[in-house]
């Protein structure tokens, strides 16, 4: 019967060091560190990132300047003085004159509400309703999936801004809200899609089959389990789809068919600049770099997101 | 391939029908008179209006209008546009000069955005990656009559290196500036978007078998890692060629080129109602023939999708 | 390399006799992550002759693939060898340059990866891979001469119809087709060392033998060195001379395969020789029947084989005496399944299935990938309908229960699934994902709720501190732990563990089964065990059935099956297992 004597190894085995190889006990859990989710592990991998602060402190400037343009500016953005007809900067008016004569950085300012509202509005409706589409339509798959999934193809056939041309040129009345859903019709299969493909990968999770074996209701597994795992990606693309709402309604405006030239926004400015172009870039300009500023936060801010919510970089072991 | 081709084709029936009713619906069938709708502000004469009438079969009902449309359609009558001259002249005449400058964008973007987005990926982190996202970042931010202005302004103002807008014979050289213009946004998206599936390829395992098998490093990076990210791209082109659409509507509206978005430009800009619906669905229709190439295009590339039943 | 169409199999190896092939000499290997600098590889020795074989085994983690990579330079991502020499005939590969690694590879050194769908590009052919992997090393130029060598490759990896295969894609072929095409590629320039990194464990038990089997005739006839990575003791020991065991980056113990066995001296080797599944059965196996001459020697190290005799004895005594309590009568399971247009199949997953299960006893149903085994824990589950047959539990027909009886029925079955990682909802603290069932079917108030989750926690030995952490904090041992007490928490007559442990690695695996078994003693339950792991089987089951292509070959008890398996497809299941030829002894 063989030993355990380790004088009848031979000269080929090697044993290492036991002090050098200390074993640790199996699965062992360390209590010393604190509890955390994968939120805590994606603000965690957000927090060290410096593009995250830079894109948070701009959205945050956009915003406040959206809600208080009165902090912002003293000068009245509908003065206009002919008379400074696209004149350069001067003390107290640091951009320059538009052609009609206003103050181009006040109404820079005064600006943003509207061309932000139009964006979030547009983001909170698209978002809302591509959740509900897509989550109903991965989950419960079936003929509700093959309904939806058709009509979403009809809508996304028609590309959004071309959509939202036709739209615009019929309707009688156009506001904030009114472009804002006009974008949305259009730009909806989009983030439903995202939505459905998201929740058709959750379904098939053993932790979906697991509630089911407890007895958990279709609908309640949808809710509790399926839709938080789900929503990661949907965040990302509405996060950058507020950027492109943005430059969506500054289209728009541009070809004249967005806001109303009484509406104050960058798109309406850009495009009323434009025949002084020659003469007089810098109406024109300060507006589309406001805008440009404001969307690229938008899109860094998503491209964080997405890095911090990324599923590889979730697995730690 | 074909059974792929064919199944293809009848998915586009139902989508086909539903996005030009779906035009027209909106158009015709919202409530408020469809005329008025159409030409906003102006007050065209009562011939005229009795023309449009005549044309759109308002008197009848709607989906007769529509069928009787969708029929026209293929007969080659688009309809007619506010001056009268019929939709499908303006079209023939119109379509191959933005033909030409979507070809140029297309070349552009694809081309300059791959090896881009290649380089990007493969130096993951370092200096040109960091700038490659930069400059695509800066590059979406910018609405793209904004980045016409901008080129309008440096190269054909400034430096008057290229003309500020386009001659009615619009030839190659002179859609070169325009179409740099409309790639631009489309040239960023495609960086990021082989950037992040060559970073991603780079990893992967048969990249690393390859390897092993003892290919040059060239090999690996051509045959192997962008031959697998080109497919991600090539399904973003499908969804481009909307994009593309209205930037031509845009960039052709700022160097006044005389192609079907010029012209469809105009027509917006003057309120003409009609002219905008006719083109805009001859636009939609386009889409989704663009977009049933790519996808044919795309089971080319991926074998997995040619031999699924 | 020569310009002739073929070249003739290297038998002999040039070189000096007395060099080693291979000499790894304090190998250290480190990866930058976000979390700083981690050391994979922290001063490892191995040496290789020619002609030898050597199998490199460790769990996860342990550092054996990221060894075998860095031979070469094929780390992933962030990896860097920082210290140390790999010297191949002579030469230090770590400070080779790029164009003589890529010299080498391939044509010196060949390669076979673990799992074979991932590892073939699916866009091109399989002649177009072959091909390439033929030019690049040399060994046939012109367009004809290396479309024949590629058909050569085929044919020598035991594929039929070669020419007609070189124009099929990946995704066409199974996973054991593949895998002997990765291995042509890996042989095709006749190379002096083979890494071959877990061949085998992504396939099929049965292909597993027979793909093992020809790669070792491959070997034998053109001289080739193979150094094998694996996570499996038996499998290593069987089709290697040598032993290598990594654990944490380091090698703990290495020298003959029998010796190792037989004489174990470290204490994690110990524990490995222990808890292999595929040895532990041998042993179990060989007190019962000790005649066999092949199982001398066995039973060596560790005391934990008194336990695990003594309770595979306990097992049969206690099965015994009880009565059925769950009852299996000619189930059957059909799929529809739409083929594009409006055609569609009808698959039949499992195939008037029948058996009985005592209380308190384990019974294993087992099978390959496609035998219905993991459709008929979804049909006792009743997440599946039932197609025709009977499943009753404790008296109770489950098929026909409806609304609130099913509701009532769900607490008195459970599961366990495979993927640790897959179980858990990710959103859910540990806390709420046990309580979720007490809360699902109204059982007291929250305080006594957490009272119960605490118990639970303690019940699969976790701290209580457990309680607020999250799935991605643990590791796949606790996480199928937490799988348990859940699956305990609405105090069920009958747990279903569909591959419950066969994610894990040896020793967390060992320690589950251990788990389980206390369990059951404990609290009477009933198991039904699916798994595709014969010798895992043996460890903790009372009865056994086989199924194949949805229907049962072949049922007993474990010792029965093990000792006289009468079907065909049973006996090869037992072949299967690695190890099964080893020769214990010395």
């Amino acid at each position: 019967m063989p030993s355990n004597d380790s004088s009848a190894l031979s000269a080929d085995h090697f044993v290492a060091d036991l002090e050098e190889t200390p074993i640790r006990a199996v699965d062992a859990i360390d209590e010393s560190e604190k509890p955390r989710s994968s939120w805590n592990d994606a603000w965690d991998s957000m927090k060290r990132r410096p593009t995250f602060w830079i894109a948070a402190g701009l959205i945050l400037v956009v915003v406040v300047v959206a809600l208080f343009p009165g902090l912002f500016t003293s000068v009245d953005p509908r003065a206009a003085e002919l008379t400074k007809s696209n004149q350069g900067g001067e003390s107290g008016h640091l951009l320059g004159f538009t052609l009609q004569g206003a103050d181009v950085f006040s109404r820079i300012i005064w600006g943003t509400r509207a061309s932000l509202t139009v964006g979030l509005l547009a983001t909170i409706i698209v978002t809302l309703v591509g959740i509900v589409i897509g989550s109903l339509a991965g989950f419960y798959g079936g003929w509700l999936d093959a309904i939806v999934s058709r009509i979403g193809d009809i809508f996304f056939a028609i590309p959004t801004v071309l959509g939202a041309i036709v739209l615009m040129s019929i309707l009688p009345t156009r506001t904030p809200l009114t472009v804002a859903l006009v974008l949305s019709v259009f730009a909806w299969p989009q983030i439903a899609r995202v939505m459905r493909g998201s929740v058709l990968s959750a379904r098939g999770s053993d932790y979906v089959t697991a509630s089911a074996a407890l007895g958990v209701s279709r609908f309640r597994i949808l809710l509790r389990h399926v839709v938080p795992n789900a929503i990661t990606p949907v965040i990302v693309v509405a996060t950058v789809s507020l950027g492109t709402f943005i430059v969506a309604e500054a289209t728009l405006s541009f070809l004249g068919i967005g806001l109303p030239p009484s509406t104050m926004s960058w798109g309406n400015d850009i495009n009323a600049a434009r025949t002084s172009l020659r003469v007089s870039p810098a109406p024109l300009f300060w507006p589309a770099a406001a805008l440009s500023v404001t969307v690229l936060s938008f899109l860094l801010m998503g491209d964080v997101v997405r890095d911090a919510l990324d599923p590889k970089a979730r697995a730690r072991r | 391939m074909l059974w792929y081709t064919g199944r293809r084709l009848l998915q586009l029936i139902p989508v086909f029908f539903g996005a030009t009713f779906l035009i027209y619906f909106m158009v015709f069938a919202l409530p408020g008179d469809p005329v008025a709708a159409l030409f906003g502000d102006k007050t065209p004469s009562p011939a005229v209006i009795d023309a449009i009438r005549a044309e759109y079969n308002l008197d009848k009902p709607f989906i007769v209008q529509y069928l009787l449309y969708i029929g026209g359609l293929f007969t080659g009558d688009l309809g007619t546009t506010f001056s009268g001259r019929p939709v499908a002249d303006e079209l023939v005449r119109a379509f191959p000069i933005t033909f030409r400058l979507a070809m140029l964008a297309l070349v552009f973007e694809a081309v300059a955005g791959i090896v881009v987005g290649l380089v990007a990926g493969l130096r993951k982190g370092k200096l040109f990656d960091t700038s490659a996202l930069v400059v695509s970042l800066l590059l979406i931010s910018v609405p793209t009559f904004v980045i016409g202005f901008l080129l309008q302004y440096v190269f054909g103002i400034q430096l008057g290196l290229f003309r500020t807008t386009v001659s009615s014979q619009a030839p190659w050289s002179e859609l070169v500036l325009p179409a740099i213009v409309l790639a631009s946004v489309s040239f960023a998206y495609i960086v990021r978007l082989t950037r992040a599936s060559v970073a991603e390829n780079s990893s992967a395992d048969f990249v690393r078998t390859a390897s092993a098998k003892g290919l040059t490093r060239r090999r690996v990076v051509t045959v192997h890692i962008l031959r697998n990210s080109l497919v991600p791209v090539v399904t973003y082109l499908g969804v481009d060629i909307g994009s593309l659409m209205v930037g031509a509507i845009v960039t052709e509206g700022i160097f006044n080129i005389q192609g079907v978005g010029g012209t469809v430009y105009r027509a917006i800009t003057l309120g003409e109602g009609p002219t905008v619906v006719s083109f805009v669905a001859v636009m939609v229709i386009i889409f989704m023939l663009a977009n049933l190439l790519v996808d044919l295009l795309y089971a080319l590339l991926d074998p997995r999708i040619r031999y699924a039943k | 390399m020569t310009s002739e169409t073929t070249t003739s199999p290297r038998a002999e190896r040039t070189g000096e006799p007395g060099a080693p092939l291979l000499e790894i000499k304090g190998l250290k290997i480190g990866f930058k992550t976000q979390a700083g600098y981690v050391d994979a590889v922290r001063g490892v020795d191995i040496t290789m002759r020619q002609g030898e074989s050597l199998a490199i085994v460790g769990e996860s983690g342990s550092g054996k693939s990221t060894t075998a990579t860095s031979i070469i330079d094929l780390l992933p991502g962030t990896g860097q060898v920082t210290g140390g020499q790999i010297l191949f005939d002579g030469k230090d590969l770590t400070k080779a340059s790029a164009a003589e690694m890529q010299a080498i590879r391939g044509r010196e050194i060949g390669y076979v990866p673990q799992d074979p769908m991932s590892n073939l590009n699916p866009v091109w052919s399989i002649g177009f891979q072959v091909e390439e992997a033929i030019r690049a090393n040399g060994i046939a130029t012109g367009k004809q001469a290396v479309r024949a060598r590629a058909i050569e490759v085929l044919k020598e990896a035991g594929l039929g119809d070669a020419d007609q295969r070189l124009k099929q894609f990946p995704h066409q072929f199974s996973g054991g087709m593949r895998q002997r095409v990765l291995i042509g590629i890996g042989l095709s320039s006749r190379p002096k060392l083979l890494i071959a990194d877990e061949p085998t464990s992504a396939l099929d038990v049965t292909v597993q033998r027979r793909i093992l089997d020809h790669l070792e005739s491959l070997t034998r006839d053109y001289g080739t060195s193979v150094l094998f990575i694996t996570h499996d003791l038996g499998l290593a020991a069987e089709r290697a001379e040598k032993l290598v065991v990594m654990y944490k980056g380091r090698v703990v113990e290495s020298g003959p395969s029998k010796e190792i066995l037989a004489n174990p001296q470290h204490p994690y080797t110990k524990r490995l020789v222990a808890a292999a599944p595929s040895l532990a059965s041998r042993r179990i196996q060989s007190t019962i029947e000790p005649a066999s001459t092949a199982d001398l020697g066995v039973t060596a190290a560790g005391s934990d084989d008194a336990e695990l005799i003594a309770r595979a004895h306990q097992r049969e005594e206690a099965g015994k005496a009880a009565a059925d309590y769950i009852t299996v009568d000619s189930l059957s399971k059909t799929y529809r399944i739409r083929q594009g247009g409006f055609k569609t199949t009808e698959l039949k997953a499992v195939d008037e299935v029948s058996f009985r299960i005592p209380k308190g006893t384990t019974m294993a149903l087992v099978g390959e990938s496609g035998s219905g085994k993991s459709t008929v824990a979804k049909l006792v589950l009743q997440l599946e309908s039932i197609t025709s047959g009977t499943v009753s539990i404790g008296g109770q027909n489950v098929g026909a229960l409806r609304g609130k009886e099913l509701f009532d029925f769900r607490r008195r079955v459970q599961p366990v699934f495979q993927d640790p990682y897959g179980s858990l909802d990710p959103m859910y603290s540990v806390g709420n994902t046990i309580a979720e069932p007490l809360a699902t079917h109204g059982i007291g108030d929250r305080a006594s709720r957490q009272a119960r989750v605490r118990e639970l926690l303690d019940q699969v030995s976790l701290p209580a501190s457990t309680v607020n952490r999250y799935p991605n904090e643990l590791s796949g041992g606790q996480r199928q732990r937490i799988a348990v007490a859940r699956a305990l928490a609405l105090k069920p007559d009958v747990i279903v563990l569909d591959e419950a442990v066969s994610a894990l690695d040896v020793l967390v695996q060992g320690q589950i089964l251990d788990l389980l078994t206390d369990l059951q003693t404990e609290l009477g339950l009933t198991y039904l065990f699916i798994t595709h792991d014969l010798a895992v089987v043996r460890l903790i089951a009372d009865n056994v059935a086989v199924m194949q292509k949805g229907r049962i070959v072949e049922s007993g008890t474990t010792d029965d099956i093990f000792a006289q398996p009468s079907k065909q497809y049973t006996r090869e299941l037992l072949e299967a297992i690695p190890g099964a030829h080893f020769e214990f002894g010395r």
